[in-house]
């Protein structure tokens, strides 16, 4: 084993160090918002915590109580898979569509683009009153027109069956980040392959199958994985909508209820804060923060392994 | 592992990171700060209309008055949020003195020692809060003997009914028990195909003030046992309000038809409100709702206490009782200046009845209550006297909020829509559950 100069030791050592340099700024950021965060979430989920007192050691106690006796969590779950499945999907579908439509728009498609984006940039506290306010079941505009053309009109944010989709409609509504992403994707698409394509005689369908959708997959992927953490921590909504929809709507003082209509609102983010910081119990927020965090890299493992394609690779 | 990987891994952590953050701080107590000496503290309450600001700043001014060395710089509009975040974080931007309209808090403020036992500073003064406060009030304000909060005014709760109507149906007086209130529910109440033009009253939980705690009231429930251990099986007083609720609903016409009609009500807190508008006869709710009612131009309605269960109608009067209440911040290293300021808002009888006619809200001492200052509107007497009912009751502080509440809310929801049909099964559910979050809370 033969020596290593010294020069060229230091040298070695300079460079590591100015490496090391650059890459501060992102390890800094790293540890002090991700490692370290999620280091003390998985500490205090194993400890008896109320914000005052000192933090004391106890146990598996805090995950057998959000698993096994917190009434809220299991219901909560359901809420956020639904949502994840259906609402996820539908945004997709929809923000590819109006992506499309509006990419094939000859006059007047920067008025139509506007439209379409105008809403995603509404407070989400006032498009969920204004929604709940529209779809009152006694009041709103929506069912005196389904009413009227004969429709049965269902009841929305205050029938357990209806909510979830009337969140749904809401979260479509605002769909302008995902239609001007996929407009984008939609325009870089290669104008020879279609050409290419349409020479051998494939027809629309072929054409959005076999060109634009391997062409714009990588951005699918991103849409998907993206609006699956989203969901994840899908909270003001859900929240605004119950509170709205209840009568209950912050009278300081006043018990809150979540999850109106019977739970069929609650996702887990406001179990985080229904736990942390009305109940004082900052252990089993922890615990489902920490179910939060598994189940997106979960479902974004899943995903990735469905499909290599957000970089082009495959 | 993909960019994406990391990406989603650390959008994931967002949630966490801001959880995380705010798990810090630490208590200090004892009181050795110079109370004779220049000092300026800060006061948080939770105020905002411009009316209840006046009329906090005008009694700061006095207590400023009288106390010229201290100096108070007041913060308004502070949710209780805002008050946990800085009591645990303390420091000099820290509040000294804090109020909160959420009672039910007050076990968590005191069992944790977020705020300052307040037993020293009363003796010192020779403060004897149970002659100096009502009892109910005196109940809210401590957790298991440990007094950290007191009462700042207080809210009672009675019955709203609109005089036009009852005159209309012959009507002649308000009702003294459920069994004539119901009587009058549905004589007063007027269907229209599947909905109604007039409901008698608005029975559903969900129907703003009529939660099952504010009813429950009126049978003098006690929710918890000497070990504090939930006992709403074992008290009759909650079966028997439920059996009376489930009652009335389908004398009234039913859950759904009630629901229904339940959509169509305006904001509580708005101008639009059933008992403003005309849509309930009768409702229950504080005694805040008598500004509303003439704000909003409803001069016909009348009010009297919410009628008792038949076997109690001696006890007729009382009713369901809550507040604000203030104490001083543990961290607070300007406790006895604070205390000055604590003891002038809640014991001095003129700053209490000034503070209480400027802002429509009952007051919180026995001496406040009696006095000839105290604004003389019958109405506004009719919550006076709920308040100072010796039977009058509140909902205990517990060490986890308001969580027993709300899982009574819970079953509440479920038996009046008949989800839930066993009573004594769900109310033992009830038990069971409450026992479970004390036990994880402890």
């Amino acid at each position: 084993m033969s020596a290593v100069h010294p020069q060229l030791r230091a040298r070695r050592r300079k460079a590591a160090l100015r490496n090391l340099a650059f890459l501060s700024p992102w390890i800094i950021g790293f540890s002090v918002f991700f490692a370290y965060p999620l280091v003390s979430t998985v500490y205090f989920s194993f400890m008896h915590y109320n914000g005052f007192d000192a933090p004391t050691w106890s146990g598996g106690k805090n995950w057998s109580y959000v698993f096994r006796d917190y009434p809220l969590f299991w219901p909560a779950l359901r809420n956020t898979l639904w949502l994840v499945v259906v609402m996820v999907t539908l945004r997709v579908v929809f923000g590819l569509g109006i992506g499309l439509l509006i990419t094939k728009i000859k006059t007047g498609a920067g008025l139509f683009r506007t439209a379409f984006y105008l809403p995603y940039l509404a407070p989400p506290v006032a498009a969920t009153m204004a929604f709940v306010f529209l779809l009152n079941p006694g009041t709103g505009p929506v069912n005196h027109i389904l009413g009227g053309i004969g429709i049965p009109a269902p009841g929305w944010f205050t029938d357990p069956h209806w909510s979830k989709p009337a969140l749904t409609v809401l979260a479509l509504w605002g769909i302008g980040d995902l239609m001007v992403i996929f407009m984008a994707a939609l325009l870089d698409v290669p104008k020879e392959q279609y050409e290419a394509a349409e020479l051998d005689g494939a027809g629309a369908w072929h054409r959005f199958r076999y060109v634009t959708l391997p062409n714009i997959s990588p951005i699918v992927t991103f849409a998907v994985v993206t609006g699956v953490i989203q969901t994840m921590q899908y909270y003001t909504q859900p929240l605004v909508a119950g509170k709205v929809a209840s009568g209950i709507i912050g009278n300081s003082g006043q018990q809150f209820e979540p999850g109106y209509p019977d739970r069929s609102t609650l996702t887990l983010p406001q179990l985080v804060y229904n736990l942390g910081f009305q109940r004082f119990d900052y252990g089993s927020a922890c615990v489902v923060a920490l179910v939060l965090f598994v189940l997106a890299m979960a479902f974004t493992a899943l995903l990735m392994r469905r499909r290599s394609g957000f970089l082009g690779e495959d | 592992m993909s960019r994406l990987t990391k990406a989603a891994a650390a959008a994931a952590a967002t949630a966490i990171a801001l959880l995380a953050s705010a798990c810090t701080g630490q208590n200090s107590s004892g009181a050795t700060d110079d109370a004779t000496k220049d000092v300026t503290i800060t006061f948080w309450h939770g105020w905002s209309a411009p009316n209840e600001l006046k009329a906090i700043n005008d009694n700061v001014a006095r207590f400023e008055k009288l106390h010229p060395n201290i100096h108070v710089k007041v913060q308004g509009n502070i949710t209780d949020d805002k008050i946990n975040q800085a009591l645990r974080a303390g420091g000099s931007k820290a509040p000294d003195v804090v109020s909160s309209f959420t009672t039910d808090n007050v076990g968590q403020f005191c069992s944790s020692g977020a705020f300052a036992d307040l037993a020293p500073f009363l003796a010192k003064d020779g403060i004897d809060p149970a002659k100096t406060f009502p009892k109910p009030m005196l109940e809210y304000t401590q957790y298991q003997g440990k007094r950290c909060t007191l009462p700042l005014l207080g809210d009672a709760y009675g019955l709203y009914y609109n005089k036009k109507e009852f005159a209309a149906a012959g009507i002649t007086r308000p009702p003294r028990t459920l069994s004539e209130f119901d009587k009058d529910a549905v004589e007063l109440t007027k269907s229209t195909g599947g909905s109604y033009s007039q409901l008698g009253f608005m029975p559903d939980f969900h129907g703003y003030e009529s939660t099952p705690g504010h009813l429950a009231a009126q049978w003098g429930v006690k929710y918890f046992d000497a070990h504090g251990k939930s006992q709403v099986a074992k008290d009759p007083g909650f079966a028997a309000m439920f059996t009376w609720q489930q009652k009335l609903v389908k004398s009234l016409g039913g859950f759904a038809k009630l629901e229904k009609y339940r959509n169509t009500f305006g904001d509580e807190f708005g101008a639009k409100n059933p008992l403003h508008t005309g849509q309930v006869a009768m409702g229950i709710d504080g005694e805040w709702r008598l500004g509303m009612a003439r704000d909003a131009g409803a001069d016909d309605l009348g009010v009297a206490p919410f009628p008792v269960p038949d076997d109690q109608a001696s006890t007729y009067g009382k009713g369901y009782i809550t507040g604000t209440v203030v104490g001083i911040a543990n961290t607070s290293a300007k406790k006895n200046a604070a205390w000055q300021l604590v003891k002038f808002m809640t014991t001095d009888t003129d700053a209490v009845v000034s503070f209480a006619n400027a802002i429509h809200n009952v007051p919180s001492t026995l001496a406040a209550l009696k006095s000839p200052k105290l604004d003389p509107d019958p109405a506004f007497r009719t919550f006076i006297d709920i308040a100072q009912d010796p039977l009058s009751t509140t909902t205990p502080p517990s060490v986890n909020g308001g969580a027993y509440q709300v899982t009574l809310q819970d079953f509440g929801y479920d038996f009046e829509s008949g989800k839930a049909k066993d009573l004594a099964a769900g109310l033992a559910g009830v038990d069971r559950q409450v026992d479970k979050d004390i036990a994880q809370a402890r």
